[in-house]
């Protein structure tokens, strides 16, 4: 049998044990030191300098002192850490060792487990390795500019994706690096779990972000959301990201004030993250492929949580079929926001009524079953609902009663009018009482989200899914992973 | 000297530059495929420039996707390889 030490000058009890050291080699038992910080302590035991660390994370030391046994074949037999006298008398079979020390002091935390040093010895050792190309800068150039020269940018600037901090905000999952997450449009081109993570470092997200993008991902790759058509659509349409339930909360994320525009790193790293892949794996590039004739800002970044503060309201995620309490997100596909300014309406009638006015606007007041929409509902406009006791049903039924229009008002050249619903839509889509819905089965989503002070909810328009609506959905899933 | 690196987010398809292919010198005997992406009036489009494309004596053969939301699936694509020379594609709305 032979010992294992590891020690550090900077720790009280490594220094109370370090005179226990040379007694157990003084007994004739095999034992070598390793010290973390100072090369010369414990003076007189010719220690071995761990600088890089790495035999410490090899041993998978947590706490020093660390004393190991390890027996003839190289195999650990057992291990002790911080100072205690019974222990330390055990494992080195020595009786009386410690004599006049107290019997027991905690031990400190060792270097290689200080925070932020695991992954950097994860690297360093090649238990985590990385597999995309490597990207050297020369010393005088500023790696912004290589990101830009190189066509990986938004516009904006990046945070530059080095091996550490790629390797970080790989812990953010329990997924492997290897893992494909799914064929990103337009070129379709296998994304791994690795690709995604060094654009979610240049987009800025947290590791704990990096479920809720991966589950983004995903959902947005499922078929019915078409995100192919999305990024390269004329429209101005971009993915806009609706995440609910307790993830939402734990990484900080903005529902409240000013939930759809700038300031929370949460909601704007996740929507960047998730366009960055587009752009950089998926080859999906403005003036490219991506057609958009005007674009909105929101094609950038456009990510939000919903507000689940009040019980009585059915969270969106939950709406379209997802547990209770589950995390989700929904992938919309998103025009700009447009204000609803009504400080007047005091009644839920009064407002559906009013909102249905300003939904019909969306793509334009004379086109029905043409696009989809978000409705973003303020706490101050929720609170009329509420104290009228109305929830997500009965708006949803109000909503749909109040977006009916005679059809014929509405046909191509009524009212002299060129733009309208054709005589084929008129003929699908007209009901028994002559009526028109502006919206298909499940084109309009409502959420809550925002501050309070102001009669004002948001409305975003979005693209063409409906009028292929068969095939283009907006998408809900429930995130797995958190 | 170098003791900056990143990791590339992309395709990593960037360094290998794919060199278009030059264009027939003559459209004699060749074969043009007219491929609707799907979209409202694309068959509008391919129904005014078909006449002239077979007045120069050139053969036509009309394609369309299913959508013009997904991107064509791969069978639509060998098709068009087994049996045309060239492409025009409609994107018209």
């Amino acid at each position: 049998m032979r010992f294992v030490a590891v020690v550090k000058e900077d720790c009280p009890t490594c220094v109370l044990a370090a005179p226990m050291l040379g007694a157990i080699r003084a007994a004739g038992l095999p034992l070598e030191v390793w010290t973390q910080d100072n090369p010369a302590f414990p003076e007189g035991l010719a220690p071995l300098h761990d600088a890089d660390l790495l035999k410490s994370h090899a041993m998978g030391v947590e706490i020093v002192p660390t004393l190991a046994a390890i027996d003839d074949s190289g195999h650990e037999q057992a291990r002790v850490f911080g100072w205690n006298a019974e222990d330390w008398q055990k494992i080195t079979g020595l009786n009386g060792l410690g004599e006049g020390l107290p019997v027991n002091q905690p031990g400190c935390g060792a270097l290689n487990v200080a925070p932020g040093m695991l992954e950097r010895l994860q690297l360093a050792s090649g238990e985590v390795k990385l597999q995309a190309r490597e990207i050297a800068v020369e010393d005088d150039i500023d790696p912004m500019e290589v990101a830009y020269d190189r066509g990986w940018t938004d516009g904006l600037p990046i945070t530059p994706p080095t091996d550490l901090r790629v390797a970080r905000m790989l812990t953010g999952t329990t997924r492997r690096a290897d893992d494909i997450v799914g064929l990103i449009p337009p070129n379709l081109v296998p994304c791994t779990v690795e690709k995604a993570a060094i654009n979610a470092v240049m987009a800025g997200c947290r590791p704990e972000y990096f479920p809720v993008l991966l589950g983004a991902i995903e959902t947005a790759l499922q078929p019915e959301f078409a995100m192919h058509g999305l990024l390269c659509t004329l429209a101005f349409s971009g993915p806009l990201v609706i995440v609910n339930g307790p993830v939402s909360r734990r990484i900080g994320m903005n529902s409240g004030g000013n939930a759809l525009g700038q300031g929370n790193r949460a909601n704007a790293t996740i929507g960047r993250a998730f366009q960055l892949i587009i752009r950089n794996v998926g080859g999906g590039r403005p003036q490219e492929i991506d057609r958009a004739c005007l674009g909105q800002p929101g094609k950038y970044t456009f990510c939000f949580a919903e507000d689940e503060s009040d019980e009585g309201w059915m969270p969106l995620s939950e709406a379209r079929g997802v547990s209770a309490g589950k995390s989700a997100v929904t992938m919309f596909h998103a025009d700009g926001v447009t204000g609803f300014v009504d400080q007047k309406s005091r009644t839920p009638d009064e407002l559906c009524r009013s909102l249905a006015m300003q939904l019909w606007s969306v793509n334009h007041p004379r086109l029905a079953r043409w696009g989809n929409a978000v409705l973003v509902l303020s706490p101050n406009h929720y609170e009329i609902l509420r104290a009228g006791g109305w929830g997500r049903a009965e708006l949803e039924a109000g909503l749909h009663q109040a977006l009916k229009r005679p059809a014929k008002e509405l046909l191509e050249g009524a009212g002299g009018h060129p733009l309208g619903i054709t005589p084929a839509q008129a003929d699908e889509y007209t009901d028994a009482d002559g009526m028109i819905d502006k919206f298909h089965p499940g084109g309009l989503l409502i959420v809550r989200a925002g501050g309070p002070g102001a009669l004002m909810s948001g409305i975003i328009g979005g693209w063409t899914g409906g009028r292929n609506n068969k095939e283009v959905r907006p998408v809900t899933r429930a995130l797995e992973e958190v | 000297m170098t003791t900056y690196t990143m990791r590339d987010p992309t395709a990593e398809t960037a360094a290998v530059l794919r060199e278009r292919r030059p264009p027939p010198e003559s459209l004699v005997g060749k074969t043009v495929a007219l491929l609707s992406i799907s979209k409202e009036r694309s068959d509008e489009f391919m129904d005014a420039l078909e006449p002239h494309i077979k007045a120069a004596g050139v053969k036509t053969i009309r394609f369309k996707k299913p959508t013009h939301t997904k991107p064509a699936p791969e069978a639509l694509l060998q098709d068009i390889v087994e049996q045309a020379d060239l492409v025009i594609e409609a994107l018209a709305d």
